[in-house]
């Protein structure tokens, strides 16, 4: 650039946004400031917004009536969803961020052709991957959503040949995609390249269970922010290659995250198909023999005169939305003298965090909550564990058992609790279809039923006594 | 590669230190607002929806125009507003007097 030419004076609010942005992101660090930040980033989003306004738009009718359309579902979706929903909708917005960095970038192309320039390889490089990671992540952010949203089954889906797919369509991606930056501008080639993206993202998440979602949550994000940084170069932009690079470092780092908190490298995770190859033979096992089955009362009785309880939640407190029972329960013990902890697993739940937001949604303070390794060298100091609907995170087989598909992961200490309550819908391996020894320790006793009934039955009873 | 991409390339790679940065210091209690909160930010791709859908020449034509300015906008509007309703839910703590609360 010559130093004499003016700078357009819309780059320095993109420049503010993106100061904006990262500084949203850094009231992040603390609940307390998590809400200024927020409103600060939607500044920074504003300012942005409101200054490529400026920048010679003609087609009003098509930017206000697109607006005004997503704002109104988003709104209206966001305000609505339930926080036991929130998984899905994450997904669903990720993925609608997704296929729009793709469109971007299939424009811009477009009009480089229609314009009869010549692109120069970086330019239709950054195009090329922008368009593929995008649609990637917009099929796959709709895969995901079905799964979560029960449309479709979330266990994994397998067929013979799955990889050998993948690596066909991924070689077709690579092929088109090739062409299109080997400096030959033809449009079908991209339009394959696109295809087969949309394709690759939906064949690759397919295979992924519910267990595994809060990783690909995670890698679709990254995905996302991935491409928007991208069309950044596309367009020469500086706040979407900003903007984009801090989400897609965040979305990586959660990921890393997750797949350590399972002790799994990604591929494993992406390509494992984890808990397809070992239900059928857990479920033969599971015949639920050696297990004590009791009733409410015998647990409050139990949780009633108890000192310390800590209550350990997964998945299944989100399925049945227990998570205002509990904070109840919770109460009543409390006022009996009981303290009261919840230990939370990273990988509990859909997606990562999920548990803190259900239970903050309950009005649990954030301060109860405890990660896994401040709370492990509580549990013997505890007097009951309240498991309620989470199961591979408590089996003592990923410690022991080094046959086990889970062995190695990182788990909550339950069994070195002094009783252990389990609240579950029925003897069903978990999702992993791995047995659970926790559920057969002398220690342990089991409430069958859905949990929020349970819970609500056992905060009947400790109060009647 | 040219003085352009060089200069791309370094805003990318320092922004990506940056967010590692940032992020690494974010608890894992406000993980979940943390994914929702940078799936809003990516939604600066309307930035991009408008630049392309809003011109004399867009390439797209004006259906795919809207369709693509409506996913955009679905991202920042939906993304913002769940994230404020995930985080005005977070509240300190233990001792203080219970909310009177059905």
């Amino acid at each position: 650039m010559d130093a004499t030419q003016a700078v357009n004076p819309v780059e320095y609010v993109y420049l503010m946004a993106g100061v904006l942005f990262i500084m949203g992101l850094r009231y992040l660090s603390s609940p307390k400031t998590a809400r200024l930040g927020n409103r600060i980033s939607a500044l920074g989003m504003l300012g942005a917004v409101v200054g490529v306004l400026t920048q010679g738009i003609v087609a009003w009718w098509v930017i206000v009536s697109g607006i005004a359309i997503g704002a109104v579902i988003g709104v209206s979706a966001a305000r609505s969803v339930k926080m036991t929903a929130m998984p899905q909708m994450v997904a669903i917005f990720n993925g609608c961020g997704g296929g729009a960095a793709a469109l971007v970038a299939t424009g811009e192309l477009l009009k480089q052709v229609n314009a009869g320039e010549t692109l120069t390889i970086d330019q239709s490089l950054t195009t090329v991957l922008s368009a593929v990671i995008g649609s990637i992540s917009f099929s796959g952010s709709i895969i995901a959503y079905l799964k979560l949203q029960e449309v479709m089954p979330g266990r994994p889906i397998v067929y013979v040949g799955q990889q050998v797919v993948n690596g066909l369509i991924l070689l077709t991606i690579l092929a088109a995609g090739g062409y299109v930056v080997s400096g030959h501008e033809l449009i079908t080639a991209l339009y394959v390249a696109l295809g087969g993206a949309f394709a690759l993202g939906i064949f690759f998440t397919l295979p992924i269970g519910g267990a595994d979602m809060p990783v690909i949550i995670s890698l679709l994000n990254s995905f996302t922010g991935l491409a928007a940084a991208l069309t950044g170069f596309v367009l020469g932009n500086n706040v979407l290659i900003i903007s984009g690079a801090l989400v897609g470092a965040s979305g990586t780092l959660l990921t890393v995250l997750m797949s350590r908190a399972m002790n799994r490298s990604l591929a494993n995770v992406l390509f494992g198909a984890f808990g397809s190859v070992h239900a059928s033979s857990a479920a033969a096992k599971s015949t639920g023999g050696n297990v004590r089955s009791v009733s409410a009362d015998d647990v409050a009785v139990m949780l009633a005169y108890a000192n310390q309880v800590i209550v350990v939640p997964g998945y299944g407190m989100a399925v049945s939305q227990a998570q205002h029972a509990v904070r109840e329960l919770e109460e009543t013990l409390e006022k009996r003298g009981v303290t009261v902890k919840y230990a939370i697993h990273p990988v509990a739940g859909r997606m990562p965090g999920h548990m803190n937001v259900l239970l903050a949604e309950a009005n649990v303070p954030y301060e109860a909550l405890y990660d896994m390794d401040d709370i492990n060298g509580e549990f013997e100091r505890t007097d009951v564990a309240l498991v309620i609907g989470a199961n591979d995170v408590t089996n003592p087989a990923a410690r022991t058992d080094k046959s086990s598909p889970i062995y190695g992961m990182p788990i909550l200490n339950v069994d070195k609790a002094a009783n252990i309550v389990v609240l579950k819908r029925s003897m069903n391996a978990g999702f992993a279809g791995i047995d659970n020894p926790l559920y057969e320790d002398p220690k342990t006793v089991m409430l069958f039923g859905d949990a929020k009934k349970s819970i609500e039955g056992v905060n009947t009873a400790v109060k009647a006594l | 590669m040219n003085e352009r991409l060089l200069a791309e390339a370094t805003v990318f790679i320092l922004a990506v230190f940056v967010g590692i940065e940032v992020i690494s210091k974010v608890p894992t209690t406000l993980h979940t607002p943390l994914m929702s909160a940078t799936n809003a930010i990516h939604g600066i791709v309307l930035v991009g929806a408008i630049l392309i859908a809003g011109t004399q020449d867009n390439p797209l034509g004006p259906v795919i125009g809207v369709i693509l300015v409506i996913l955009a906008s679905l991202n920042v509007f939906g993304g913002y507003t769940v994230t404020e309703r995930m985080l005005e839910m977070f509240k300190p703590h233990a001792n203080a007097p219970k909310k009177t609360e059905p």
